[in-house]
């Protein structure tokens, strides 16, 4: 029993419910907005420490029983994305106080972004199904008042089909955690997998299985159902978008990350080689989208779905290898996509399109926006020193290990595609002649430039210091190796 | 009555299925509408049909029925409440701003993106 788990769930909920009573006043807002992101901050960081030094922590809430009640689980995957989650709120609000613009930040915008927080923080840290539908829908309706906030037309037309897809997608959910129920007859997490491993060998499981893969699937856009996704990111500012880049997408893929290797390890043969194809499919039609597109913000969406494939191909696999491949990639990714949407805001504000034949000659008058862009672009395409590289290379080395040739081969043809999308940005909008975009005067963006420096800095950190964080992720992958380690912490037996 | 409930409810995902695929928004709202009654049904039927009492302990019945569906589906009528009155209120604001509610002319081309 411990209530560290709870509070960075509770403390952004709170300061969420705070900040609603003053929503006119902007000098509150952004102060409790920062110091209450901060603090959850350094709250992620000791349960970090506290499930390396005492193994997974557990809180059965209002301390009925394991089954019975709702149980919050944070293990080290778990803790490991609350802390980066935490980081990016963080980031995210601070590069709000400059480009969201007053009028959106009068009408709720921080209590929202707050609720988003408790929503992917909960939905990290649950250890129950339908507990995780409802941190799911925490999660997705602040993104719906995000994704219109603000009402601009593109806005308008894009949040009905995000919402429609949601809908559907949150339908499906209740229907499986209803097919769910009738098998085993429970909701809590562990106790559903002890469950499964009695009655195994059923049929119906390898279809509930494959249901949960749907629906995961269109909230982390996996092939074939990331349709929804380019035109809805393409829709909000850069500070939203980047929160959605970041989290959205990234807690379908751990919930997928979660259910199968907890739930459905009975008759893998099957699932597994239909997720494998999945990514493989998701990683190609990825680089396809990130390659074809002249704009600067299409072309950092397509790479979610590149990195969301790659991800998922190193669950497939089901080696130790590359399930910490997949790992130290998630969070890579999450930290480098909220970077790249930031300076993409950044270059907007700067040109006034995203479009790249419509400016040039950027590093000119901004050098600091320029090489920073250049960073995050060689950390995300994974060049050695930077975080990129190390997570790639498990998952390549585990997919060999798997005897999966072909699909670590084109992991790593992908790396060379992704490269090629991001620097077509920096070459065709970093050099060349710099008077081809609007404005003589300097756009000041010193400000600006904290939140992805600082996002940029923190994954070259990564990168360099992999021997540091590497005891982390190898914890957090032995426990989705072997799900007996969660049930026992989960159930006492 | 598990059989004919779960006729009921494919007929009911079949409805909503046909109205979501339609050209205009409010039918897809409807349509979202039946899938979720779809949906909130079958947590009941999967819950079991079988007799008892209702789950109320001054009842003193012998055997109760299973009070967990009923309290996930509360719950999940709640949840779909409010997300339904978002996207009416929400395609309110979009024939207002759009001047239509065809979805075909809700797309995004090149030029006015």
């Amino acid at each position: 029993m411990n209530n560290l788990i709870i509070l960075p769930i509770l403390i952004p909920l709170i300061s969420g419910v705070f900040l609603i009573f003053f929503s006119k006043n902007i000098r509150i807002q952004r102060w409790v907005s920062a110091l209450s992101s901060l603090v959850t901050m350094i709250l992620a960081v000791m349960l970090v420490h506290q499930v390396k030094s005492e193994g997974i922590q557990t809180m059965n809430v209002s301390n009925w029983e394991a089954p019975f009640g709702i149980t919050l689980v944070s293990d080290m995957l778990s803790a490991l994305l609350v802390l980066t989650t935490s980081i990016i709120g963080l980031t995210c609000i601070i590069y709000s106080f400059r480009s969201i613009g007053e009028d959106r930040e009068r009408f709720y915008y921080y209590p929202v972004v707050f609720f988003l927080i408790v929503g992917v923080n909960g939905a990290f840290t649950t250890g129950d199904i339908f507990n995780l539908f409802v941190f799911f829908e925490v999660m997705l309706m602040s993104s719906y008042v995000l994704i219109v906030h603000g009402g601009t037309k593109i806005q308008l037309r894009e949040s009905i089909k995000y919402i429609l897809v949601n809908v559907i997608s949150s339908a499906l959910f209740v229907i499986t955690v209803g097919f769910l129920y009738s098998v085993v007859g429970t909701l809590n997490m562990a106790h559903i997998s002890q469950r499964i491993n009695e009655v195994d060998e059923s049929g119906i499981l390898t279809v509930i299985s494959i249901l949960f893969l749907i629906v995961f699937g269109l909230k982390g856009a996996i092939f074939p159902l990331y349709f929804w996704l380019p035109g809805s990111y393409y829709a909000p500012p850069a500070a939203i978008t980047a929160l959605f880049g970041a989290l959205l997408t990234k807690v379908g893929v751990y919930s997928i990350m979660r259910t199968h290797t907890l739930f459905f390890s009975h008759d893998t043969g099957y699932t597994q080689q239909i997720l494998s194809v999945l990514a493989v499919m998701t990683i190609i039609f990825g680089v396809i989208g990130a390659i074809a597109y002249w704009d600067f913000n299409k072309i950092i969406i397509y790479n979610i779905i590149v990195a969301v494939g790659i991800i998922l191909f190193g669950l497939s696999t089901m080696t130790p290898t590359a399930l910490a491949g997949s790992i130290f990639y998630l969070i890579h990714d999450m930290i480098i996509k909220a970077a790249l949407f930031f300076l993409a805001g950044i270059v907007i504000t700067i040109t006034g399109t995203s479009n790249l034949r419509g400016f040039s000659g950027l590093i000119k008058p901004y050098p600091g926006v320029g090489w920073t862009f250049f960073l995050a672009a060689l950390a995300l395409a994974g060049i050695p020193p930077l975080s990129g590289f190390a997570g790639k290379l498990l998952i390549v080395q585990g997919g060999f290990e798997g005897g999966q040739f072909w699909g670590a081969g084109i992991v790593l043809m992908s790396s060379l595609l992704v490269l090629f999308s991001v620097m077509k940005i920096f070459i065709h909008g970093f050099w060349g002649s710099a008077d081809t975009f609007k404005g003589d005067d300097k756009v000041p963006v010193r400000a600006l430039m904290i939140a992805p420096i600082v996002l940029v800095a923190l994954s070259v950190l990564y990168g360099i210091g992999t021997e540091f964080v590497m005891p982390y992720i190898i914890e957090a992958a032995e426990t989705l190796s072997d799900p007996s380690i969660y049930i026992e912490a989960v159930l006492k037996e | 009555m598990e059989i004919l409930m779960a006729f009921v409810i494919g007929i009911l995902f079949m409805a909503a299925t046909y109205l979501m695929l339609s050209k205009s928004l409010l039918r897809i709202i409807i349509g979202t509408g039946l899938l979720s009654h779809g949906a909130h049904l079958l947590l009941l039927t999967m819950g079991g049909l079988k007799r008892g009492a209702a789950p109320l302990l001054g009842e003193h019945a012998k055997a109760y029925t299973d009070p967990i569906p009923q309290a996930l589906i509360l719950t999940a009528i709640v949840i779909s409440f409010g997300v339904t009155a978002f996207f009416l209120v929400l395609a309110y604001r979009a024939y207002q701003e759009l001047g239509t509610d065809n979805m075909e002319r809700l797309r995004g081309t090149e030029r006015n993106e």
